[in-house]
């Protein structure tokens, strides 16, 4: 175990090293850099240039790119992600105040598929090829084949502009502050709706049908065939005989998609206006600030690394046949 | 790489001649047909392919379904075909031979304006008789009897636009997953069969690209590029062929071991004849499935990227820009957001029914568990 814990690390972190390369590369290999892009409003030319010079220097940009890489590293071990070439804020501080934004939908967004997904996979299951299953078989398969951002302009269209019933712009509505403390719970709760739900529906869907598919592997297999003999209810059969067998390829799902959750969508957050992940990348992007992009490709590469470090623990923790020596 | 699959069949015994390339026109007998057989019985596969089908017709016959110039004319006492024109050099390259007969060719010609009946002309109009970039009315109208969609914020024709807008989608899928299926051929089939340091390498290397949500590596990349079309392609395919990689990895792995590659190998073929003539022809079918569903996340990719202004540029349309354009004018022009996500949702509904069905058809193991 401990042979197998240490590996995993090791061949971990040397991934991380590539990832934090690459990104490094792409980025600063990019042509016009942040420099240029805010010294392109200055009409005098040679001031235009002076300040332009002086950016760089201030940035770093000035120096060759694996002593830039260099420096970058060196301050990361020191816990240290630097400071936002747009504002001059601290990069982890920015990122921090992101975070809740796509951390909250996105844990709201786990469970809500979990407790959905799990009954309706089991129940269309047991029930494999009568009306229910079939039906609700069709509609998963075309609700996962809704793109998420398709889903938000329609849902926007109908139940934010039409309908007027639910908002669709940021966290808050304008009279937060004089709200009372149960209206402002009330109008953030609004906000989370649709937003949670384009996040939602296609693991949902997706899960839905994976715990439905791997049940009905389980339930043919000979040891529920005996709990079925040995005069056992149905329930007791399905539930825990069947069902909890079915749970191994789940978690390792979990673990598959959940930090794309985590890491935020670009469009649907800029759509809906939400101040998480996915949107200030998409500024970190478009001005530029080399230190916010590579903190968050940095944090989303060590996420889907842990996450799927973990899945593969709870994969042994669920099922004690998986033997993590080799 | 072509739309269609390759139609290599499984050589059943070594050829005499040395490769000429993977593409061999073996008459088909092979596995190829009874995978076609069986995925005609698969109903919901077949709905999806003709979906697909319906797509391509619509994106290759764009200039004839909607056109601001005829499909067939009398101008002037002669005739002329320019939308029939348009849609040939529609075809790639066709465009540095065919050309448009003067006036018709020229940008400031307005065959509208020009058109006289008294003259004798007369012209056979397309189902919509306007172009993508043309301005014909009003912006921002709804639906109505002449433009079935309304118009858009320039007041261009939106039926028209989605009709070219399929055009860019279908392109950027098959080309993108084609970039991406031969980097991932090459790459997996060199990991699988080489193994050793070259497979730990080549195999990190996968899972380091995996390790980037692919969406913040495109825009990373785009921040390079102009945004234009052509590079929104390389960048989709150079970010998403690991799937392929992998499954071409895994299934050569688990063929190398084969007879017939030991056969091969006796035979003093060279590595590159092995894999290419021995190895891959008999691991395409999974590979086949993983493209199919790549096509369908390439179009979902493209209309994103296009959504969010990274991807293709006005004047010309995409379903993403037009959807954008909609977003935009919420309050006042709705009528823009439905057409795009419903041809969005069924281009991606119908590559994923028959990426389904393929998979069904072609892996045995999972049919068992349907039956």
């Amino acid at each position: 175990m401990l042979l197998y814990l240490s590996r995993r690390i090791v061949s971990g972190l040397v991934t991380l090293f590539g990832i934090t390369i690459v990104s490094f590369g792409v980025i600063q290999l990019a042509p016009g850099d942040p420099a240029q892009l805010q010294t392109a409003q200055i009409a005098d030319a040679a001031v235009s240039q002076r300040v332009y010079e002086q950016l760089r220097q201030l940035y770093g940009l000035d120096r060759p790119l694996h002593a830039q890489y260099g420096l970058w590293m060196s301050r990361l071990v020191r816990g240290d992600l630097g400071n936002s070439f747009h504002d001059g804020r601290r990069v982890a501080r920015k990122i921090g105040e992101a975070l809740w934004p796509t951390l909250s939908v996105a844990l709201i967004s786990l469970l809500a598929t979990l407790v959905v997904a799990v009954p309706l996979g089991i129940y269309a299951a047991v029930r494999q090829g009568r009306p229910f299953d079939r039906i609700s078989s069709t509609l998963l398969y075309m609700l996962y084949s809704v793109p998420p951002y398709v889903m938000g302009m329609l849902l926007i269209l109908y139940l934010g502009v039409k309908l007027d019933l639910l908002p669709f712009r940021g966290m808050r509505s304008d009279h937060f502050a004089e709200l009372s403390a149960w209206g402002r719970f009330w109008d953030v709760s609004k906000h989370y709706v649709m937003i949670t739900f384009c996040f939602t529906f296609g693991n949902l869907a997706y899960y839905a049908r994976f715990v439905r598919q791997n049940l009905l592997e389980v339930i043919r297999q000979d040891y529920v065939r005996t709990a079925r003999a040995k005069g056992l209810p149905e329930r007791t059969v399905i539930l825990r005989h069947a069902f909890r067998n079915s749970l191994i390829p789940l978690v390792s799902l979990i673990g598959l998609t959940f930090p794309f959750v985590l890491s935020g969508s670009v469009i649907l957050e800029y759509m809906f206006n939400w101040p998480g992940l996915g949107r200030l990348y998409f500024e970190s992007v478009l001005g530029r600030d080399y230190p916010t992009i590579m903190a968050l490709n940095f944090i989303t590469a060590v996420l889907v690394l842990v996450t799927t470090f973990v899945a593969d623990l709870a994969y042994g923790w669920v099922d004690p046949r998986v033997s993590y020596e080799r | 790489m072509s739309d269609r699959p390759p139609s290599a069949a499984p050589s059943s015994a070594p050829t005499v001649k040395p490769a000429e390339g993977m593409v061999r026109t073996v008459p088909a007998a092979g596995r190829w047909w009874s995978v076609w057989r069986r995925l005609r019985k698969e109903r919901l596969g077949v709905a999806g392919l003709v979906i697909v089908v319906f797509l391509l017709l619509v994106a290759t016959l764009a200039p004839l379904l909607a056109n601001d110039q005829p499909v067939l004319c009398r101008f002037d006492g002669s005739i002329y075909a320019p939308a029939v024109i348009d849609a040939v050099r529609n075809v790639p390259g066709a465009s540095l031979v065919v050309q448009k007969r003067r006036p018709f060719r020229l940008a400031t010609f307005d065959f509208k304006s020009e058109f006289d009946p008294e003259r004798g002309d007369w012209a056979v109009w397309a189902l919509v008789p306007f172009g993508p970039r043309e301005i014909v009315a009003e912006p921002l109208r709804g639906p109505s009897r002449v433009h079935w969609l309304g118009t858009d914020q320039s007041g261009r024709d939106v039926l028209s636009r989605m009709i070219h807008g399929a055009g860019i989608s279908m392109r950027v899928g098959f080309l993108s997953m084609g970039i991406a299926a031969v980097i991932g051929l090459v790459l997996g089939s060199i990991a699988g069969y080489a193994g050793k340091t070259t497979d730990i390498v080549i195999s990190r290397f996968i899972e380091v690209v995996m390790c980037f949500p692919t969406f913040f590596l495109i825009l990373a990349v785009l921040a390079w590029f102009p945004p234009r079309i052509e590079n929104v392609m390389i960048v989709i395919g150079l970010t998403r062929w690991t799937g392929v990689a992998r499954y071409a990895r895994g299934e050569i792995l688990r063929l190398r071991e084969s007879d017939y590659v030991a056969a091969a190998k006796s035979l003093g073929f060279s590595p590159a004849r092995i894999i290419l003539r021995h190895l891959l022809p008999n691991a395409m079918a999974p590979i086949l499935v993983s493209v199919t569903f790549g096509i369908a996340v390439s179009i979902l990719i493209e209309a994103g990227l296009s959504w969010l202004g990274f991807g293709v540029q006005p004047p010309d349309s995409s379903w993403g820009t037009i959807l954008r354009a909609g977003y935009e004018n919420l309050f006042t022009a709705p009528h823009m957001i439905p057409p795009p996500c419903i041809a969005i949702f069924l281009a991606v509904l119908s590559f994923n029914l028959v990426g389904d069905a393929l998979r069904d058809v072609i892996d045995p193991r999972l049919q068992e568990t349907r039956a």
